[in-house]
């Protein structure tokens, strides 16, 4: 190494900390602006009458009832849009058939339409005027209006996110790992359980948090399907705008960080994993 | 293809699985009453839910609970179309009863089948300024004053927006030479004076009150008092001008769905006890005008004397509802969405 390579090396960290400093503010201050302020709102507001005041609005039974339901919709839709996902990524990347470029378009497809939108087909497809109405009428069922509706709503508006996630990261990695495994005689359960799972499963874990935050927090389609009854159909988001409109402003606040914070528990587990498995990520390049 | 395969499946056991954790609750649920409402009424069903249902209880009757939907009037009206079980509607204008009555679930004659046009309380249209008067806003007139902003919801989307207008309207025919043109006149210069157009009467009181936008509010007696009280008596004052609307909030059974749950019992009760003494004060207390004349007179100094015009004025709510409000109606005319003088 000659001295004008030595000097060169030496002196760029120092050149580029000043235009790192720059960055680094820069990303902060927009975070604090677009993320930290609105967030410390939620908080300032939730306690503007103390914290006493703001513990008895959460702890209405009408609050508990609709942060049951939440995590009750969750728990459906997040597992099985996980499995969805999968078996979708899987036959989108592993086999060439018929209709391939429209199943992917159709996977897409709630992300591009309007929750709004999400919500009103199944008012038209299970409302009193609904394309299923005389069946469900002689059926003597309710699905509109019911926890079933929020379910299905829900399970519409989060199903691309864990595809999403898998699809990109199967198609780079081929399937060349799976046919070895097949030359050398594995069961095809074996292969999925070995081989495959292994392999995308950050970007498994990535697409199912997701969905869980975006199941949470769906307001749009869910309010549309959801009838709006007090204790019985209100999911949190919607007991936010509810308590908002009563003038409760503390009680919406309260609640609303009561939403955020079940984010946040999400947002931690995620940081946890990585934090645990960093060797693992970094050896297969943050996937 | 398999992916599809998988996600009905897998939607169909979703459906399933709930509708299974979920069968304890519409059982227990089916001896429930759901009142679907709008807005402004949460605060006064509240209170009616618990006394109705403790005097069931002293009658003898099994206990049952009692549910509440709230939203903007036109919008529970059409959820009731869509399926929403309610046994009973508690809503802000006739139109909207009539148009679940126009879909068969409500019998035709549903306005004659209790008191009072089925309306147990009434309210009216009055206005909200700032704390003072700056304004000095005392009567309809004073609206079009230079200078001042006006505050209303949207009548194509609001029945409590409706009211407004045509109070306005009728103020303005009352007028000495006033007739349709000058009464079109005053409602077109009105709604030029309106910055924002809220698509309903919460959304119009928080932009004024919370958002401090606009110099006066036009809107439900009861919300005026409501939103004073909420929000800040040092902040507004209400105004009640000499002359406005008498606003008839109705209420009517679904039949269809009594038929289907066997609750009909229970909610003919339930309505009917709304003329009642005890509820009559109770919607007094919570702003809303008694019909029941002893009740009345021991709220006299909470509610002002006004003169006031009946819908029936207006040839009922179908003709005011289709010479107003309709696609291609005076409304239309007057106000071109978008386009902001």
């Amino acid at each position: 190494m000659t001295a004008e390579t030595l000097r060169l090396s030496a002196a760029r960290p120092r050149n580029l900390s000043l235009g790192r400093g720059l960055l680094i503010g820069l990303a902060l201050l927009w975070l604090t602006l677009i993320v930290l302020a609105p967030l410390s709102v939620i908080l300032v507001e939730a306690l503007r009458k103390g914290l006493g005041a703001a513990v008895a609005s959460l702890s209405q039974p009408d609050v508990w009832a609709a942060a049951r339901l939440t995590l009750l919709t969750t728990a459906i839709a997040t597992p099985l849009n996980a499995v969805f996902g999968l078996a979708a990524a899987w036959c989108v990347t592993r086999f060439d058939f018929i209709g391939k470029t429209l199943l992917m378009a159709l996977i897409d497809l709630p992300l591009s339409v309007s929750p709004v939108i999400s919500g009103l087909v199944w008012v038209l497809l299970f409302g009193a005027s609904g394309w299923f109405a005389p069946w469900l009428n002689a059926a003597g069922l309710q699905i509109m209006f019911t926890p079933v509706a929020i379910v299905l709503a829900t399970i519409l508006v989060t199903l691309p996110y864990v595809a999403r996630e898998l699809i990109p990261l199967m198609q780079q990695q081929g399937s060349d790992e799976e046919l070895a495994a097949l030359t050398l005689g594995a069961r095809p359960s074996a292969i999925f359980l070995f081989i495959t799972l292994p392999n995308v499963r950050w970007a498994l874990l990535y697409g199912v948090l997701l969905a869980n935050a975006r199941a949470m927090g769906e307001f749009g389609a869910v309010s549309v399907v959801s009838g709006h009854i007090r204790g019985l159909t209100n999911t949190l988001p919607l007991h936010v705008e509810i308590l908002y409109n009563e003038y409760d402003f503390v009680g919406a606040f309260a609640t609303a960080a009561l939403l955020a914070v079940l984010a946040l528990l999400t947002l931690v587990l995620k940081s946890f994993l990585e934090h645990r498995h960093a060797d693992d990520l970094a050896a297969r390049g943050r996937r | 293809m398999g992916g599809l395969t998988m996600d009905r499946r897998g939607l169909l056991l979703g459906a399933g699985g709930l509708a299974l954790s979920g069968c304890a609750q519409p059982k227990g649920a089916q001896a429930a009453l759901l009142n679907v409402s709008y807005d402004p009424t949460r605060e006064f069903y509240r209170a009616y839910n618990e006394a109705f249902l403790a005097r069931w209880r002293d009658d003898g009757g099994a206990s049952f609970a009692v549910e509440q939907s709230h939203g903007g009037s036109g919008k529970q009206a059409r959820a009731v179309i869509d399926g929403l079980p309610g046994d009973v509607v508690t809503l802000a204008l006739a139109s909207d009863i009539d148009e679940i009555a126009a879909r068969g679930l409500i019998a035709a004659d549903w306005q004659t089948r209790l008191p009072n046009n089925a309306s147990p309380y009434t309210s009216t249209i009055v206005f909200l300024v700032r704390k003072g008067n700056p304004k000095a806003i005392h009567d309809w007139p004073d609206l079009l004053k230079p200078g001042v902003e006006v505050i209303t919801p949207n009548p194509k989307t609001s029945g409590g927006a409706r009211w407004n207008y045509l109070a306005a309207w009728a103020d303005a025919l009352r007028r000495p030479g006033g007739t349709e043109p000058s009464a079109q006149a005053f409602v077109t210069e009105l709604f030029r004076r309106v910055p924002v157009l809220d698509t309903g009467a919460r959304g119009s009181t928080t932009t004024f009150v919370q958002r401090g936008i606009g110099d006066v509010l036009l809107t439900w007696e009861n919300e005026a008092f409501l939103a004073a009280r909420e929000l800040g008596p040092d902040k507004v004052d209400i105004i009640a001008p000499p002359f406005s609307i008498l606003a008839e909030p109705p209420v009517a059974v679904v039949d269809s769905v009594l038929d289907r749950k066997g609750t009909r019992d229970r909610a003919q009760a339930y309505l009917s006890q709304l003329y009642d003494e005890p509820a009559q004060v109770l919607a007094a207390q919570h702003f809303y005008r008694p019909r029941n004349p002893v009740v009345a007179a021991r709220f006299a100094d909470r509610f002002p004397q006004i003169r006031m015009v009946a819908i029936s004025d207006f040839g009922g709510w179908s003709a005011a509802q289709k010479r107003h409000f309709a696609d291609g109606g005076v409304f239309d005319h007057i106000h071109q969405p978008g386009q902001r003088p």
